[in-house]
């Protein structure tokens, strides 16, 4: 294992943000397998309005998204910028700021969003008072990353940190465009823009808080974890510039294709699904990059679980972004909008990209941080399936569900009339409802394993007194 | 492990170098699809339908009140159903920002789109002009309940108070959450008029008339209330003419 890595690098931040990031992982899944479980058995809303599904929503979206995807980022961009500049975080203070602030946000999500405080954008729900306060800690995060980049010891940047810069740079527009809005109260406001222009401004900042935060950000610790996790180096450097390059310029146009028929001019529409289409390129020359790392070691699935989240990753990465380009076409579009098709779409990426690139990740550092193994090998072979499998019923259930819906509401009997009212497709949802449930259950049920096996990895650690030894190693000379 | 003292070969390596160089080249790179597919809907004509057919919006928006209360307690109407598109009434606003807070676009739309069975199903297709006054849009992305654009009108205000308190007593395959606790809850009339302020300040046109008449016409009302009166309303600002094409 790396020598004197605590001496060379302030690793606290990146321990804090590990640990909580496969907290809110658990939270945020319970979240979700809950309100998943009210639209197959809706008495479990309990005419209650802190329950009720539309203010659980926005709670289940915000936990997974910035509490765990957003712990998850900060952590290894706190980890990846110092190991691959040969320097300490620029400020180990705003780091620790950073790390307080973003949990705040969390805890005020929590709080405000059951009690109906929101600015209903979606993925952007939280009330202004929070909005300044994600922007302050946002550009603190940002800030540290890019001034360790400038003390590099290092001549070149290494491609996680450009993905990592993408990100940054595009939420801070983003976040700060979209957000913009006049205060009406303490926890009330209303967007500056209305109607068709919200609309787009909304899936601009929609499609690119998938396409950076939850893409570019997830891609810059593929680009470090899996070499290093392989030991090999990536495998090709070209394709990693095509693939940044074309990614920076083309995700921003694919909002648009969120809007496909509605009002929003047809040039809009059809400019975004264009440049979807021609996302598909560079999106799977990423994801051969990273798959094709294993060339030459591809004995080592078979023994390293961690590396099997990470490949099983860039395959769900894969196929979602190949989905995304075909349900961005006006004529699939037309069937595949407004239906759970677009839910089972997102989860396929979410769960199977997001939460597994993360998972590698994470168990990979907790190795390093730790200064010893995991707890048990076992168990994240455990996981490993329970995360897979759930996955998958999830994503089918939605795929079943979502074109069934589309169909039925398109559906003419002999006579010219409609075939189905409203409420018949809702009644046939059930069973895939439930499935859903069921499937996201057995994903939250691989999340707890991790959290217990984390959680045992860092008391291993503290009755070993690792970590205290790798501290009190001497400092490199 | 030093830096590297050779000069860089190329734009690329230029930047992988200089990272002052890489973060102004990316900030330009990720500015261009976000400027290309936005501005250009705040200044094209044809973006808003009523441009070229100005009925669709209310004659006397901004010039006289929606409604006023007058001494006799009785409501009186400048505006009538199918007169164009306007700004909400106090009462419908405390609806609007239900709306909000129970996320009912979590699961229902506000926006037809132009297909036959739509049509069928929910009416004229949406025009970009009817949610020109809607901050923030609500247009949705889910449509786990149908689509609301044009559900004013269609069910008595009885049938959505009942729903709204229990859904599966009027209809048994529904999974939508009852919200009772919308009988109990009264809107506050000063607050509502600081919401209106607000919306006037981005160019929503209320009179003063309008916000000096909300404490009033919010008497003794409910959140069920305002809630029903803002359903009541979705898509019957403007009577749509067949004959017309709004959109290309």
């Amino acid at each position: 294992m790396d020598a004197n890595l605590e001496q060379k690098y302030d690793l606290d931040v990146v321990r804090w943000f590990t640990v909580m990031a496969v907290v809110y992982l658990v939270v945020g899944a319970a979240v979700g397998v809950y309100i998943a479980s009210e639209l197959a058995w809706p008495a479990l809303n309990f005419d209650s309005p802190y329950l009720s599904f539309g203010r659980l929503r926005p709670l289940h979206t915000n936990a997974v998204i910035f509490a765990f995807g957003g712990c998850t980022l900060m952590a290894t961009a706190f980890y990846t910028v110092q190991r691959t500049c040969g320097v300490r975080l620029w400020s180990p203070r705003l780091a620790r700021f950073t790390f307080w602030g973003w949990n705040l946000v969390i805890l005020l999500a929590v709080i405000t969003l059951p009690l109906g405080l929101t600015q209903s954008k979606e993925y952007a729900e939280l009330e202004w008072p929070i909005d300044i306060l994600i922007a302050v800690v946002w550009l603190a995060f940002t800030i540290n990353f890019i001034m360790t980049i400038a003390r590099r010891k290092t001549s070149h940047i290494y491609v996680s940190n450009w993905f990592f810069l993408g990100m940054m740079v595009m939420i801070v527009y983003l976040h700060v465009v979209n957000s913009l809005a006049i205060p009406v109260g303490l926890f009330k406001s209303y967007s500056i823009f209305s109607g068709v222009q919200d609309a787009m401004i909304q899936w601009w900042w929609g499609h690119n808080a998938v396409g950076f935060y939850l893409t570019a950000g997830f891609l810059g610790i593929m680009y470090y974890f899996v070499p290093k996790q392989a030991g090999r180096p990536v495998y090709s450097y070209r394709l990693s510039v095509i693939h940044f390059w074309s990614l920076m310029f083309g995700y921003v146009w694919l909002g648009a294709h969120h809007l496909q028929y509605t009002a929003l001019p047809d040039w809009t529409g059809s400019l975004g699904a264009a440049v979807s289409i021609a996302m598909i390129i560079p999106s799977w020359g990423g994801a051969v990059n990273g798959m094709m790392t294993l060339s030459g070691a591809w004995d080592r699935l078979r023994t390293d679980y961690v590396l099997r989240f990470l490949i099983i990753a860039l395959a769900f990465y894969a196929m979602s972004t190949f989905e995304g380009p075909v349900m961005s076409l006006k004529t699939v579009n037309a069937l595949s909008h407004y239906t759970d098709w677009t839910i089972g779409h997102v989860h396929s990426g979410a769960l199977g990209w997001v939460a597994g690139i993360s998972i590698g990740a994470i168990y990979h550092l907790m190795t390093r941080l730790y200064h010893t193994e995991m707890y048990s090998v076992r168990l994240i072979n455990l996981h490993f399936w329970t995360a897979t499998i759930g996955t998958v019923i999830y994503i089918v259930a939605m795929w079943v569900s979502g074109i069934m819906q589309g169909l039925m509401w398109r559906a003419y009997d002999e006579y010219g009339t409609l075939a189905y009212t409203f409420v018949e497709s809702v009644d046939a949802m059930h069973p895939y409802y439930a499935m859903r449930a069921t499937g996201g259950m057995i994903f939250l049920f691989g999340a707890v394993i991790m959290l217990f096996n984390v959680l045992m990895t860092v008391r291993k650690s503290l009755a070993e007194g690792s970590l205290d030894r790798a501290r009190a190693l001497p400092a490199p000379a | 492990m030093s830096r590297q003292k050779t000069k860089p070969k190329g734009f690329q390596e230029w930047m992988e170098v200089n990272i002052w160089g890489l973060l102004i080249v990316l900030a330009l790179v990720l500015s261009v699809g976000g400027l290309v597919e936005i501005v250009p809907l705040f200044y094209m004509k044809n973006t808003m339908e009523h441009t070229r057919f100005p009925e669709i919006v209310w004659a006397k928006a901004g010039e006289a009140p929606i409604v006023t209360v007058d001494e006799n307690g009785r409501e009186q109407w400048n505006w009538t159903a199918g007169e164009g598109v306007r700004p909400y009434t106090p009462l419908e606003l405390v609806g609007r920002d239900i709306y909000q807070r129970e996320g009912c676009y979590t699961c229902h739309s506000q926006m037809v789109r132009p297909f036959r069975d739509e049509k069928e199903r929910y009416g004229h297709y949406s025009l970009a002009s009817e949610s020109m006054f809607d901050h923030p849009f609500q247009w949705g992305s889910k449509r786990t309940g149908p689509d609301l654009a044009r559900v004013g009108g269609k069910y008595s205000d009885a049938w959505h108070r009942q729903h709204l308190r229990d859904p599966r007593a009027v209809v048994p395959e529904s999974v939508m959450p009852g919200y009772p606790w919308l009988d109990t809850a009264y809107p506050s009339g000063w607050r509502i008029q600081w919401h209106m302020r607000g919306l006037r300040s981005l160019g929503v046109p209320y009179t003063e008339a309008d916000i000096e008449a909300a404490p009033a016409l919010l008497e003794g009302k409910t959140e069920m209330d305002a809630l029903v009166a803002y359903l009541q309303v979705l898509g019957t600002m403007v009577a749509l003419d067949e004959a017309k094409t709004y959109r290309e």
